[in-house]
């Protein structure tokens, strides 16, 4: 755990242009424009924010975890972090961090995943991916980018907690988080924010009981 | 060790170049670093449908693990498996860290061109990708986190990298055996993190054989494994394949 590098934001939620509640186990797309800061509040705490950035002019750039992992050489994300784009630019710089370590390994669950993961039978449960597509299938923001399952890269789970040893051992343990804490990150690019509300119920991710979060945009 | 006698092709990828093709299953890929210095980036899509393709966010949950080696198996992002590493005598390869990109590698290593340098030019894992994609219909947007073959990359406990030069070994090979008919395509390009000096990738033998009886199951002690093994049965028995 990094607990030592926490870092406050200075923004008030009353100035912001954005000011959102994103249900447990629903999608959200928003735009972010070049120069604002976009915050992510895990309202009522261990709740896995599955997030995707794309270019907003051009879905073929997008969030890609082994640009970010590999530019910074460190696998967990943080207030500094820079999250990079497939082609190499930075697309949003992460600059306050109350929770202190977001994970970029574990992915987006799928219907199919789970079938692997817990059990054959998982397969009709809800899960990010489905949030995924159905949020290619209705968004206009996504529709005008005519993005497609094809565009929907390994992605980052805010405050979710994927420790790795040296050993090479990875497990998905209790979150970090907890009631409020937050992450804010300032767009260095127009972006589109594709998020799932990841309705996990069967490992510790979402401590099993999925909960709202809040999105605040500010200029 | 060597499977000269029993394998149907083998061909050897000079370092810094790529390749792409369809194994089928019940065929095993033997993937050889002649020199010791070899990376060999890889992904994996369904031959049929090629927008299903590797998942290392997948393949890494489901085994709980943060590297591969042998009893592990290769994760599709439709919970099947497209192959199963049976051998290994390296122990521990790679699969977070991405390809180098051609600005990487010119900042690393410097500019080699064609003009001057022939085939001896460098060439970064992505390009590779992207040409070898390129053959098959596919582009950019198929590229997702690959598999870095013979590279060791380690994380301390605040998530810091190392890559582990020192790891490799001339001979060393790796097994895959395949479960479900898959496009494989490789870039022998140096790995993002390599701390080599110059550029100097190694070379990639590939050598295909047909799998023993029995062998694709060295996966399946893990059981997520045996579920995706049954998902992928399921999917080639729709398609009027044997299992």
């Amino acid at each position: 755990m990094n607990t030592q590098h926490l870092t406050e934001s200075k923004f008030d939620p009353n100035e912001a242009v954005v000011n959102e509640v994103c249900a447990a186990g629903e999608p959200w797309v928003k735009r972010v424009n070049k120069g604002q800061t976009f915050r992510i509040e895990d309202m009522e705490g261990n709740q896995a924010v599955d997030t995707l950035f794309f270019n907003a002019n051009d879905a073929l750039e997008r969030y890609s975890a082994t640009d970010t992992i590999c530019s910074q050489n460190r696998l967990y994300l943080t207030t500094g972090s820079q999250l990079n784009s497939n082609f190499g630019n930075v697309m949003l710089t992460i600059t306050a961090d109350t929770c202190g370590r977001h994970d970029t390994l574990g992915g987006a669950c799928a219907a199919e995943s789970n079938t692997v993961r817990y059990a054959l039978d998982k397969y009709p449960m809800h899960s990010c991916r489905d949030n995924f597509l159905h949020a290619l299938a209705h968004e206009s923001l996504c529709k005008k980018l005519g993005m497609s399952k094809r565009d929907l890269p390994s992605n980052i789970n805010f405050f979710m907690n994927v420790p790795v040893n040296e050993a090479g051992q990875l497990e998905f343990v209790d979150g970090i988080s907890a009631p409020g804490k937050y992450v804010e990150m300032q767009a260095e690019m127009d972006v589109i924010v594709l998020i799932s509300n990841c309705p996990q119920l069967n490992n510790p991710c979402n401590a099993y009981n999925p909960t709202p979060i809040r999105l605040l945009i500010w200029d | 060790m060597k499977q000269k006698n029993t394998s149907l092709w083998e061909e050897d990828i000079p370092g810094g170049c790529h390749w792409s093709g369809i194994v089928r299953r019940g065929m095993t890929l033997r993937l050889t670093d002649i020199y010791g210095n070899a990376n060999a980036a890889v992904l994996f899509y369904n031959r049929e449908e090629k927008l299903e393709r590797y998942n290392m966010a997948d393949t890494l949950k489901s085994q709980h693990t943060f590297y591969l080696t042998k009893g592990h198996a290769c994760h599709s992002d439709m919970g099947r498996i497209f192959c199963c590493i049976t051998a290994d005598s390296i122990g521990w390869s790679d699969t977070v860290c991405g390809l180098s990109d051609a600005e990487l590698i010119r900042k690393k290593y410097g500019t080699a061109r064609y003009q001057e340098h022939q085939n001896q030019m460098h060439r970064s894992g992505l390009d590779g990708m992207l040409i070898e994609l390129g053959k098959w219909g596919l582009d950019r947007r198929d590229i997702v986190p690959n598999i870095n073959f013979f590279s060791k990359v380690t994380a301390d406990t605040n998530g810091e990298l190392m890559f582990h030069a020192d790891n490799r070994k001339a001979g060393d090979y790796i097994d895959l055996s395949f479960v479900m008919d898959t496009l494989v395509v490789l870039s022998a390009a140096p790995h993002p993190l390599d701390t080599a000096e110059s550029y100097q990738p190694g070379a990639v033998n590939l050598a295909l054989s047909v799998t023993p009886t029995d062998t694709a199951t060295t996966c399946s002690n893990i059981a997520e494994n045996s579920r995706g093994l049954e998902n992928t049965q399921r999917f080639n028995a729709c398609c009027g394949g044997e299992i």
